[in-house]
């Protein structure tokens, strides 16, 4: 990453005004955002969700997602205004001299067809190299991506392959034509801390080697800090301040780029406890034929948190499911509170399942969208308390008043509140029960960071108030750091070490904790640089 | 290999159902061709010959088994009234439907091959131009067809195309002298009203089969990568639909065929259809059944067609992990 590139300018955005319909009214998604690139420059996008930033990398082609219009602005792209070129005049630039890599690698690969077809398919439409010539050259690429088998590799379909894989593959198919600008829209926010970095590095490197420039869109900071020469923040809709990569981590002059930085400062001092709350041994468990718990004992001390971290496919969400009854275990037991719970749930009693309650990664999905927010924190309180009537309206109001809401929310449905506010219902809910363990099952992944922050701190005011043991499961590092009193790995359905937070956060590591940990980005710029001169070593 | 176990299974199922409905008819043959005033003894005798005097279950499965040597059993019509004459002129089933089944596979082999093409034509520029007025008159149109009963349809045509313009005829009298120009010519009428009936319901599926693959992720990443909209459709959307499609296909095949019985009787055509209604009006069992049967097989073999095209089309089930 040298930072004397060249100042030729290779695009322009001026003044982009862009309008999306939904709820059957237009809204403005960008007012006016400007951005210029130079030739092999990396310019970093970032801002939480519906900050307007893949809006804005699309614009860069000059498309807009259906449903959305450019009302203003130029989009000048070596000095063609890409806002007034016709659909047919823009295919010529989309995919050969501008290519996208998209979020979701595993659903933007044409499931019917094979990879290689697709990473060729549109140097192929430039017909200036005949297709064996093109063939081999993505083997090459294939093989500067690190991808395995690079030769036969692109002969699979996308259902063969992995994530990570299919990511390297998209860059692949991105460079293949030797566009002049990749546009990059959160390549990696779908992929495991430990993939994440291959694909990181893979993707630099490539993009040095063939000088191209690249916008870099994202909501990490820490990701973004590798990556970019430049970092433009979005919010809203409007930019709040551009600067150098180096400069703008070191010294960030707008508020709410701050308060973007400081998530990560949030601290919790450990404490543990001789007496635990719940104790599984031994437990196996599987889906049908497939065994995805191996021997897996964990204890969880009273009124602490414990956070299970590990890698998708680690078996995670599955331990949640097996002390929820959800699924019941093949072989191990669980202890409660001193008395063994029985693996299905049906056979639980009525204040077995009250002490024991769940919140999901996806409050959309895990509220019904036609029940009322009173009606939602209403029926466990009825439910499992058998309060009724006006005392019941008390409750509700109360834990409402506990999650930092308040009774205007009552009548509200879930499609009327934020994401956050979402996530705050949810644990009224599962408080409502007035549960003695709460299991968040990756409650912030799906949040923006301040809006994390502000749910990771509820839910430790919630603890030191009301004593109640979280297992926090998740693959969020910082998370666990922000949280913990005890941290759980798990690795491909085992459990690698339990310990205290300062035990299993310093060295020495077990090897894959040490992966796991080495693998999570940081704020520093030569973070990746210096991860992978040691690791090369 | 499941699916056709599956497929053996279900026709199984079919023949004891049908096999039992029949059964439980009110009246029998033997009533019916005897008439309401014929004697108990001689009721009992034409009974005892055709075999309606053994328990349901014994004659289910000496029925199955001939059926399984390709012998569908004799029609009762046509049979002297009196035994031992000389005068017997019962059919065997199977000659008396093969020639009928060629004709009506003819007829909807015919509107298919119309249907078909043209269905998935519509529908597939209908997805391309979205909320046009092409679309909008297009799903329109269709919605009235697919509403209209055939025989409504039937009529439509007969009155459009034979009577104000006489162009075709009105009954579709085949038989096997005929050319296969006279064929074509004959049956126009009857295969325009079994394409028209099915050709919406397909027309609507595909494209809302196509709609919903336009809306996927890859679609959007082929149109970044510079793909006309020629190419968004045939080379990513097309092979990514061919399963919903060929789905809808095989139930119009079915519902084709199951609609020719009213439109073969529309325009008096010999088909099977005919023949089936014929049969059951005149209690006719062993035709009945065997019509029954050949209907529930080929709606079980069109299906297990569509679902091998799903699954050929599909490299996920073609291609394990």
């Amino acid at each position: 990453m040298t930072l004397n590139k060249s100042k030729e300018l290779l695009l322009e955005m001026k003044n982009i005004h862009i309008d999306g319909f939904s709820d059957e009214r237009w809204h403005k998604i960008l007012k006016g955002v400007d951005l210029t690139l130079h030739r092999g420059e990396i310019l970093g996008l970032i801002g939480e969700s519906g900050a307007g930033k893949s809006t804005m990398g699309k614009a860069a082609m000059g498309y807009t997602q259906p449903g959305c219009k450019i009302i203003k602005g130029e989009i000048n792209f070596n000095g063609i205004d890409l806002a007034k070129l016709t659909e047919f005049e823009k295919r010529k630039i989309w995919g050969t001299k501008i290519s996208y890599v998209a979020q979701s690698a595993a659903a933007s690969f044409n499931p019917a067809h094979r990879l290689m077809e697709q990473t060729i398919s549109a140097a192929n439409r430039l017909k200036i190299n005949p297709t064996d010539v093109l063939k081999k050259d993505a083997v090459q690429l294939y093989e500067s991506l690190q991808l395995p088998d690079s030769e036969n590799i692109g002969d699979r379909y996308p259902h063969q392959v992995s994530g990570g894989q299919l990511q390297r593959i998209m860059t692949a198919m991105a460079m293949s034509p030797r566009p002049e600008l990749i546009i990059f829209d959160e390549p990696t926010t779908a992929l495991d801390v430990t993939t994440q970095v291959e694909v990181l590095s893979a993707m630099r490197s490539i993009v040095d080697k063939f000088n191209t420039a690249a916008i870099y869109i994202t909501h990490d900071l820490a990701v973004v800090a590798q990556m970019a020469d430049r970092i433009k923040v979005l919010r809203y809709g409007e930019e709040v301040e551009e600067a150098e990569t180096r400069e703008m981590l070191s010294n960030p002059k707008e508020e709410y780029t701050k308060s973007l930085w400081s998530v990560r400062s949030l601290i919790k001092p450990e404490e543990t406890n001789e007496d635990y709350m719940l104790s599984i041994k031994n437990i196996d468990a599987a889906y049908g034929s497939s065994k995805v718990l191996h021997n897996v004992s964990i204890d969880i001390p009273k009124g602490k948190t414990v956070a299970i971290v590990g890698e998708s496919g680690s078996g995670k969400s599955t331990t949640a499911r097996v002390i929820t009854g959800l699924l019941p275990q093949l072989k191990g037991e669980i202890i409660f509170d001193g008395k063994k719970l029985s693996p299905k749930l049906e056979q639980r009693s009525k204040e077995e399942l009250r002490r024991i309650q769940i919140i999901f990664q996806m409050p959309d999905t895990a509220m019904n969208p036609r029940q009322t927010v009173d009606e939602i924190i209403g029926r466990p309180i009825e439910f499992y308390q058998g309060i009724k009537g006006e005392e019941r309206e008390a409750k509700v109001i109360e834990l409402l008043k506990m999650i930092e809401l308040d009774e205007t929310f009552l009548d509200r449905l879930p499609s009327e509140l934020s994401g956050g506010q979402k996530q705050r219902i949810c644990i009224a809910r599962a408080l409502a029960a007035n549960p003695d363990l709460i299991i968040c099952d990756e409650v912030t992944s799906a949040l923006d960071q301040i809006v994390q922050e502000g749910i990771l701190k509820l839910l430790q005011n919630l603890q030191k108030e009301l004593g109640v043991t979280y297992i926090f499961i998740t693959h969020d590092i910082a998370t666990v750091k922000a949280i913990s009193d005890e941290i759980v790995v798990m690795y491909q359905g085992e459990v690698v070490e339990q310990g205290l937070k300062s035990k299993i956060l310093n060295p020495p590591y077990p090897d894959y904790t040490e992966l796991l940990l080495s693998s999570v980005p940081e704020m520093d710029p030569d973070w990746l640089t210096n991860l992978l001169n040691k690791r090369s070593s | 290999m499941l699916r056709l176990s599956l497929g053996l299974v279900t026709v199984f199922a079919f023949s004891v159902i049908i096999f039992s409905t029949f059964s439980f008819l009110p009246g029998d043959f033997a009533t019916e061709i005897l008439g309401q005033s014929a004697t108990k003894s001689a009721v009992k005798a034409l009974r005892a010959e055709l075999g309606l005097d053994k328990p349901p279950v014994t004659r289910y499965f000496d029925w199955l088994g001939n059926v399984f040597q390709g012998d569908f059993g004799s029609s009762f019509s046509g049979r002297s009234k009196v035994q031992g004459d000389q005068g017997d002129r019962s059919r065997e089933v199977v000659g008396l439907i093969v020639p009928r089944l060629k004709n009506t596979l003819f007829l909807t082999g015919v509107a298919a091959m119309l249907a078909i093409p043209l269905s998935l034509i519509l529908g597939i520029s209908a997805a391309l131009y979205r909320n046009s007025y092409y679309d909008r008159s297009a799903t329109g149109v269709s919605l009235v067809t697919v509403s209209s009963p055939e025989f409504f349809t039937a009529y439509i045509f007969i009155l459009l195309l034979a009577t104000l313009f006489p162009v075709f005829p009105t009954i579709s009298n085949v038989d096997e002298a005929s050319t296969l120009a006279e064929r074509f010519y004959r049956t126009a009428l009857p295969v325009f009203t079994l394409t028209l009936i099915t050709m919406g319901h397909m027309m609507r599926m595909t494209r809302s089969a196509i709609i919903n693959i336009l809306s996927s992720e890859y679609i959007e990443m082929a149109k970044l990568s510079g793909a006309s909209r020629y190419e968004v459709i045939v080379k990513h959307a097309l092979p990514n639909a061919w399963a919903p499609i060929s789905q809808v296909i095989a139930i119009n095949l079915a519902y084709m065929l199951i609609g020719s019985v009213v439109v073969e009787y529309v325009f008096n055509y010999q088909g099977i259809g005919r023949l089936m209604v014929g049969s059951v009006y005149n209690r006719d069992l062993p035709v009945v059944q065997a019509c029954a049967l050949i209907f529930a097989s080929t709606y079980v073999i069109l299906n297990l067609i569509a679902d091998l095209i799903g699954i050929i089309s599909n490299p996920r089930l073609l291609y394990p992990k």
